[in-house]
């Protein structure tokens, strides 16, 4: 069933396509990359589907319903949850409390404080952020601040998670631990996206990879067809990591 | 254990503190239960004000106009009901004004909202003046009068219900929300908060307590006209006793407003004639030299000694 | 609805509307460019007034030539205020949002010192000079001569200051720093310098327009407060960092106002304010904003 789909999305900023006619269909259960390099329009694609920005062409929709133009609020209660490329924490706020407010806020139904608190704990354990948990989020290293945004976009219990180059930043061992999150995430039944530059991760996660360039789709296929993709390499000249493979 | 102990010990200083206040008139001159009225009033307001604006980090100038508009609800309800309902029905036009007035700005970027505000205040004397030359052929009004005993004691209930209120509000989910809108907004959207809504709404209840406030006081001012009760000086001065107290917790805006009355009192009774002079300079002192407020500055004495 | 009706509330309208073009284009230029809500904005535009005044008064100096001096000496009094205070408080901000709201709130206490000062130095009560009190036979009507006047310098000060910032070189720059300061900085442009310069022009036009309003109205030390009002509306609508649009919006909501206070004087600010409201609630960005 395909859970996310978009259909000749859109979005031009004054005579700008930042995004120009994409298609894109994500099965319930998918790990789906979305590459390309600086400004293809990924960032502006998740901004699209999780409700920062309207359309301006084209229909996205969930679970079959438009979503194209709804407020981020409405989005995310329907089940769409995601994380931001330039970390967007709640710096005086704990870390338990990031979670327990993902809790409360993100779901339909009213949720009682204890049984928040409870689903909060196990987040974090998921997350491996249990020790920290009285702790502000501004003073979290960078690495862990990530997995808080992700334990805060999972306390509302979303079908569909968009990760915004989660990544970024981090040393390989704290890569190969995102790794393993993600799988985790995806054996709980949640859809995934994402946008990443970490070619190795990209390629040893995802079942599917979209490539976007200048706001285009530039290709689309499983790991191996992507890497052979003359279009592909072109655009993006190679890393190290997967032309070696 | 620190954390519980220190609870109590502000329980117990707050309660004190009340009971003190409770019953001051039975001990203390005729004269001071006024005074600490302005004190108290003052309170009210940049308790109500730091509400929403604190965690929200949204400033509103509008605070004098729905001070005002209790008072006038005060003045044209007061000779026709019994003084807890016009208290009441001040408190309530005041919330509904400022649901409307949320409504057209707090959709908006904190700019807009700050000077849409800060021109509400002129608009609405504006229309008053209009209204009441027009339409109703007065310039002020007298407000039914009420005793300085009861007024003190009306107060003193005021600033009691908005501080519980505030304290209830900080420490329940919806603190921990309105705090998320003020730190990452768009963050908060994204995990299911209707921002929007949640502003407008704790925007309309600071209101709420303004104008109750403002209801209460136009029986002490006994006349107002509309420059007596949109007052622009009263929009600026609960913003600076909540700055200068510091925005960061409850105790900053009270007391903020506790010191600051008493030296404005201080001053005016000293130099009558440069007292707004001297207001000024004080402003932009205060905005210098204090940007964290007392309550920020006690932190950076406590970290720095340890 | 007489022919001479119509002349008159033309005539008002376009000074009314080029004054409160000069002040809010003054305040864009203070907002848009150095980042400071100057709400002691209006204050320059009384004290323009007074010189203008005093001028006349104790010097017998022409109203029309005080324009000359009312505009260098604002002009060093706002540079004067940049450069201590609003300075002083950006460079101790931890970001523009915080500065924003510091020099607001600063500005604020500025607007309190010189309303103030004013007070007690000139006094509180009402003055007003006379000054070509004559009539003038135009077009088989009779019109005053200040006013035609004032008109006329109102819409010489506007086309100068239009073709400044369109086509002079520090216009361009100036308008550059207001859109993206950034990529100024980066076009070589010196935005410090320019800050405090821009700041200080923005006074200037205060300046110049109390100059006018004294010539059309009686003044007192509280004028300048409604003046204010009005330009930040203007600043909105015109969309904030649009010098041109604040230039337009300020002739546009003159001419709706003095159309007001023809039909219904107490009104005319409430009016500008609807327009203002409704405008947040459908196009927050401005009018002609970017």
């Amino acid at each position: 069933m395909d859970i996310l789909e978009g259909e000749k999305v859109t979005k031009f900023f004054g005579g700008l396509a930042a995004v120009y006619d994409v298609d894109f269909k994500i099965k319930e259960g998918e790990i789906v990359g979305l590459i390309g390099p600086n400004g293809a329009g990924k960032t502006t694609l998740f901004n699209l589907i999780s409700g920062s920005l309207s359309t301006t062409g084209g229909e996205i929709r969930y679970q079959g319903q438009r979503i194209s133009n709804l407020k981020p609020h409405q989005i995310c209660k329907l089940g769409i949850a995601r994380t931001f490329q330039s970390v967007k924490l709640f710096g005086n706020i704990s870390v338990s409390d990031h979670v327990f407010l993902g809790s409360i806020c993100g779901t339909t139904s009213r949720t009682k404080t204890a049984d928040a608190q409870a689903k909060s704990a196990t987040l974090l354990e998921l997350v491996g952020l249990s020790a920290k948990k009285s702790e502000l989020a501004k003073n979290l290293p960078l690495a862990e601040q990530k997995r808080l945004e992700v334990a805060r976009a999972l306390a509302t219990e979303p079908q569909v998670l968009l990760l915004d180059e989660v990544m970024a930043g981090l040393t390989a061992t704290e890569v190969n631990a995102f790794t393993t999150l993600i799988h985790q995430i995806r054996s709980r039944g949640t859809t995934i996206v994402l946008v990443e530059h970490v070619m190795q991760a990209i390629m040893a996660i995802c079942d599917r990879i979209i490539v976007l360039h200048h706001g285009v789709k530039l290709a689309e296929g499983v790991p191996q067809e992507i890497a052979k993709n003359q279009k592909v390499i072109e655009v993006y000249l190679g890393t190290d990591a997967y032309a070696e493979r | 254990m620190d954390h519980s102990t220190g609870l109590l010990k502000k329980g117990v200083f707050s309660s004190l503190l009340v009971l003190f206040l409770a019953t001051l008139p039975f001990y203390m001159p005729p004269y001071t239960p006024l005074a600490v009225t302005s004190i108290l009033m003052y309170v009210v307001l940049t308790v109500s004000w730091a509400m929403f604006c604190g965690p929200t980090r949204y400033m509103s100038l509008a605070t004098a106009t729905f001070f005002g508009v209790g008072m006038y609800t005060s003045a044209v309800l007061g000779e026709r009901l019994p003084f807890p309902v016009v208290v009441l029905c001040g408190s309530l036009v005041s919330f509904l004004i400022g649901l409307l007035t949320g409504y057209i700005c707090l959709r908006l970027r904190g700019f807009y909202f700050a000077i849409f505000t800060f021109g509400l205040n002129e608009l609405v004397r504006n229309f008053v003046l209009w209204w009441e030359g027009r339409v109703a052929h007065t310039v002020g009004r007298w407000v039914v009068l009420v005793d300085s005993l009861t007024i003190y004691y009306y107060m003193l209930a005021i600033v009691l219900l908005t501080v519980l209120v505030t304290y209830f509000i900080n420490r329940s989910r919806y603190g921990l929300i309105l705090l998320s809108i003020g730190e990452a907004e768009e963050a908060a959207a994204h995990i299911g908060i209707n921002v929007t809504r949640y502003r407008i709404l704790f925007f309309a209840l600071s209101c709420f307590f303004m104008g109750m406030a403002g209801a209460v006081m136009a029986t002490k001012w006994a006349y107002i006209d509309p420059r007596i009760a949109f007052n622009p000086v009263l929009n600026f001065t609960p913003v600076l006793m909540a700055l200068f107290g510091g925005v960061g917790n409850m105790y900053g805006p009270i007391l903020g407003a506790g010191i600051l009355t008493l030296a404005s009192e201080i001053l005016l009774s000293r130099f009558p004639y440069y007292y707004m002079l001297l207001y000024g300079i004080l402003f932009i002192v205060i905005i210098s030299f204090l940007p964290d407020g007392l309550v920020g500055l006690t932190r950076r004495w406590r970290k720095a000694s340890s | 609805m007489s022919i001479k009706l119509i002349f008159d509330v033309a005539i008002t309208g376009l000074i009314m509307g080029g004054i409160y073009a000069l002040i809010a284009m003054g305040l864009n230029l203070q907002y848009g460019v150095a980042r400071v809500l100057n709400v002691s904005h209006g204050e320059f535009v009384m004290v323009g007034a007074f010189i203008t005044y005093f001028a006349h008064k104790l010097f017998g100096i022409n109203p029309l030539l005080s324009l000359v001096l009312c505009g260098p000496m604002l002009f060093i009094v706002g540079f004067f205020m940049y450069r201590t205070l609003f300075q002083y408080l950006r460079r101790t901000s931890v970001s523009l949002d915080v500065f924003e709201g510091r020099s607001m709130l600063a500005s604020f206490g500025a607007l309190y010192v010189i309303q103030n000062i004013a007070l007690l130095w000139w006094g509180p009560n009402v003055k007003a000079y006379s000054y070509l009190n004559y009539p003038i036979r135009f077009l088989g009507l009779t019109f005053e001569a200040n006013r035609l006047a004032a008109l006329m310098f109102t819409l010489v000060l506007i086309l100068v200051f239009y073709l400044f910032v369109v086509y002079s070189k520090a216009g361009k720059a100036i308008r550059a720093a207001a859109q993206n300061e950034k990529s100024a900085q980066l076009l070589g442009i010196n935005v410090p310098a320019v800050l405090g310069f821009c700041f200080a022009l923005g006074s200037l036009l205060a300046g110049l327009a109390g100059s006018i309003v004294s010539m059309m109205q009686e003044i007192t030390p509280l004028i300048g407060f409604p003046y204010l009002i009005i330009a930040m509306i203007v600043l909105v609508l015109g969309g904030a960092g649009n010098i041109l649009g604040s230039l337009l919006g300020g002739l546009i909501l003159g001419g709706v106002t003095t159309i007001v206070m023809y039909v219904e004087p107490g009104l005319s600010l409430v009016v500008s304010y609807v327009i203002f409201a409704l405008i947040l609630l459908i196009r927050p960005e401005g009018v002609l904003g970017r």
